[in-house]
């Protein structure tokens, strides 16, 4: 007898946990050639929200974390993600049609994107903060705090490095994320939360959210609980909307393409400087 | 039921042992050399057996090196050096990331054989020796790729083959503030461990064995001061030193003309200074945390207490109070405060110096307390009345001795505080933050503590002013002993 596959259901994942669009309704993910592969989470305006409140509920803890400890809950991501590099390399092939070098070295890349940044959570202090000179007998110093929720528009391709890498700055500098996924490739950056979940991230430190651009800008970008906006699609329609949105609450909006590692940590930091006196 | 105010409740604090066990640790008869990544018997060097100092029973037999040892394991750290330095930044940061996670792996391992070689307390080797010496090797893992951010984006290269030298106070946590540095920025290392304590620093190079440190990146050469000596002289392109300040000088002269680098992180005599307006009680467990953590087998152990006249009285009786709390003895033991002197000859050290103290006129108190039959013992002891020229307010002595001296003003605290040859560390006690910013800026030490002591940490840097030596060891600054720019 012919033994029936056990298909996966996709579910987002949100605080922590995985569910369903609260809207109930799915969108087919499809293969390069057009077969369907699966259905995904058609994301609603209450998932966004649902979504930016778990995320703004496991800021605190992760922002109070040590540097140490983040920095070490980001390699044991980058060591879960390794575990599984086989058979994620293997579904791009299947579902990108990547040849399985490119499909490989792009899971390589995400790796030690994790990796690199997992070494920058206890050196952002030396390199961004200081102590400074002022001319008055005061201690002033400032020093780069996490700026909060940051809300990560990942770009279609590469679909599983492109959110890596627009999420982990976000992540080593001690911010919760709430991520849109790949909008063409869902399915591997879903994935990717059941990687996270067994990671040590804690609950609503990512979040990961699939479903259509148009439905789903508005609500995220103009959250006003979401502290700052990394616009990774690269295009510049979506650019100009996402501005405009920020400009409400004032959020930081950061493109970080072609950006390095500084580049993109500095978009998503606070400066605070704090002024001690000096004196018997 | 009455409450009696002014009278104190006496409490006896029974503990029953709580011995950790010896079996997480399962010791060879005998330890190789780590010569270009495989352990082999010295060619003209000797097999020494090193010993419990709790117990003064043989622990294991470890090859010390000799002289041409030492050359084979600077030639394997130089024919490893080009492809270590050529690698990837990130996948030799990968593998450091891998030394520390397999530190984690190994840690109560590690822990009890720190404590066995070298007589801490199990509960110091578990809860700071081992994790601090995993995170550092994180640490710096994560430098291995961001090395333009720490040196200001000048062009750099590694210094080479490095000679490094540790002490027996800290063995592995010493290695590793050594290692990680240095490997993070592509040098390859030869590293004596101390003559008493080679023991971890010999697990640690099968720890690099399992991570996949290359052939002849970390080599291993236990031995004693002659061994020292034969890396110093070996022609490597840095040495770095922990341990005493005339070792350090003989370094310094032996090297002198060479152009080889350098870095001396040595002896101290660290002022702990307690103005009136701290917390009082809180400053009393600085001060011991300051002096009888880890024997007082620290560099930067508070041994001079400097306390502010109006509160002598105060800070001493309670000092004396709670050193009787200490518990001396097993160190294997989960509660004890206080284990064994590492060697008999740092116990006569620590005798002969205790003397002089009380001939020149000092009052010594120490705690009467059981100490086991054999072993290397010192309990915890205080000097009372020291004048400030006396040798035992001088001289380091690197055991559980705290010497006492009063002042009235700041400026005097400031002024003894830093008259004295030696510049590693210092506390400051005051509830009064610009106070303690104020001292902390007139002090000629290289870390400053306040209402605190004894913190360490992979991003904070380490090392003293004047003769405490040069250089520094942790964060950003911790990387620039290891490369030419």
């Amino acid at each position: 007898m012919r033994r029936s596959l056990v298909a996966k259901t996709y579910k987002l994942y949100v605080g922590g946990r995985f569910a369903r669009s609260e809207s109930g309704r799915s969108d087919p993910a499809t293969s390069a050639d057009g077969a369907q592969l699966a259905n995904v989470p058609r994301s609603s305006r209450k998932d966004v929200r649902d979504a930016v409140k778990a995320a703004r509920a496991g800021a605190g803890a992760w922002a109070g974390a040590t540097a140490y400890n983040r920095g070490q809950v980001l390699y044991r991501f980058a060591e879960a993600l390794e575990s599984r590099a086989e058979e994620l390399a293997r579904a791009g092939v299947a579902q990108r049609a990547l040849d399985a070098g490119a499909a490989r070295a792009e899971l390589d890349a995400a790796i030690d994107t994790l990796v690199h940044y997992a070494g920058w959570t206890d050196k952002l202090a030396a390199v961004m903060g200081g102590i400074n000179p002022v001319a008055a007998p005061y201690l002033s110093f400032s020093v780069p705090e996490p700026t909060g929720v940051v809300a990560v528009l990942a770009p279609d391709e590469p679909d599983l490095l492109g959110l890596v890498e627009a999420a982990a700055p976000a992540l080593a500098a001690g911010n919760s994320v709430v991520a849109i996924v790949s909008r063409r490739w869902p399915l591997r950056p879903l994935d990717l939360g059941e990687i996270a979940a067994v990671s040590d991230v804690p609950a609503g430190v990512l979040n990961l959210v699939s479903g259509r651009l148009d439905e789903l800008l508005e609500p995220l970008c103009g959250h006003r609980d979401v502290n700052a906006l990394v616009d990774a699609t690269g295009d510049a329609g979506v650019a100009e909307q996402v501005d405009r949105l920020a400009a409400d609450t004032v959020k930081r909006v950061s493109r970080p393409d072609g950006a390095g590692s500084l580049t993109r940590l500095e978009a998503l930091v606070e400066i605070k400087t704090a002024w001690h006196p000096v004196g018997t | 039921m009455t409450v009696v105010t002014g009278q104190r409740t006496p409490v006896r604090w029974d503990y029953a042992p709580a011995p950790e066990s010896r079996g997480a640790a399962s010791l060879r008869d005998r330890y190789d050399l780590f010569v270009g990544g495989a352990f082999v018997a010295p060619s003209d060097g000797t097999v020494v057996t090193t010993t419990n100092p709790a117990t003064e029973e043989p622990l294991a037999e470890v090859g010390f090196a000799g002289p041409a040892d030492v050359a084979r394991a600077v030639d394997a750290a130089r024919a490893a050096q080009p492809a270590w330095q050529a690698l990837a930044p990130l996948e030799r940061g990968k593998v450091l990331f891998r030394i520390a996670r397999l530190i984690q792996e190994r840690a109560r391992e590690l822990a009890v054989v720190e404590t066995l070689d070298g007589g801490k307390p199990i509960k110091e080797s578990r809860d700071f020796d081992v994790p601090a010496a995993a995170a550092h090797f994180f640490s710096y893992a994560g430098w291995a790729d961001k090395l333009g951010h720490a040196l200001g984006g000048r062009e750099w290269r590694p210094r080479g083959v490095v000679g490094q030298i540790v002490p027996w106070n800290f063995p592995l946590l010493m290695a590793a503030w050594k290692l990680a540095p240095a490997l993070a920025t592509g040098n390859t290392a030869v590293l004596k461990p101390a003559e008493t304590t080679p023991l971890t620093a010999l697990l640690l190079a099968e720890i690099c064995q399992e991570a996949g440190v290359p052939d002849g990146v970390v080599n291993i050469v236990p031995g004693a001061g002659d061994t020292g000596a034969a890396l110093v002289r070996s022609g490597v392109d840095k040495v770095a030193f922990t341990g005493s300040t005339a070792v350090g000088k003989e370094i310094q002269r032996t090297l002198a003309g060479t152009g080889t680098g350098l870095t001396l992180e040595l002896g101290g005599k660290s002022a702990n200074i307690v103005f009136e307006d701290a917390a009082i009680d809180q400053s009393v467990e600085g001060i011991v945390n300051g002096i009888f953590f880890n024997q007082g087998h620290v560099c930067c152990a508070g041994s001079r207490l400097l306390v502010q006249e109006s509160v002598a009285e105060e800070v001493t009786r309670k000092l004396w109070d709670r050193m009787q709390r200490l518990r001396v003895g097993d160190p294997m033991d989960k509660n004890t405060d206080v284990g064994a002197i590492n060697s008999a000859e740092q116990l006569e050290r620590i005798r002969a110096l205790v003397e002089v103290g009380e001939a020149e006129g000092a009052t010594r108190r120490s705690v009467a307390c059981e100490l086991p039959e054999r072993g290397y013992w010192f309990t915890p002891t205080v000097f009372l009345d020291v004048a400030p020229a006396s040798r035992i307010a001088v001289e380091e002595i690197f055991g559980p001795v705290v010497t006492v001296t009063t002042f009235r003003t700041v400026a005097e605290a400031i002024e003894r505080a830093n008259n004295s040859a030696y510049g590693l560390a210092a506390g400051v006690w005051t509830d009064t933050g610009a106070k303690a910013f104020e001292v902390a800026a007139q002090l000629r030490a290289g870390v400053v503590w306040q209402n605190t002591y004894n913190r360490f940490d992979p991003t904070a840097a380490f090392g003293g002013y004047k003769e405490s030596g040069f250089g520094r060891e942790g964060g950003p600054s911790g990387l620039l002993p290891y490369v030419v720019v």
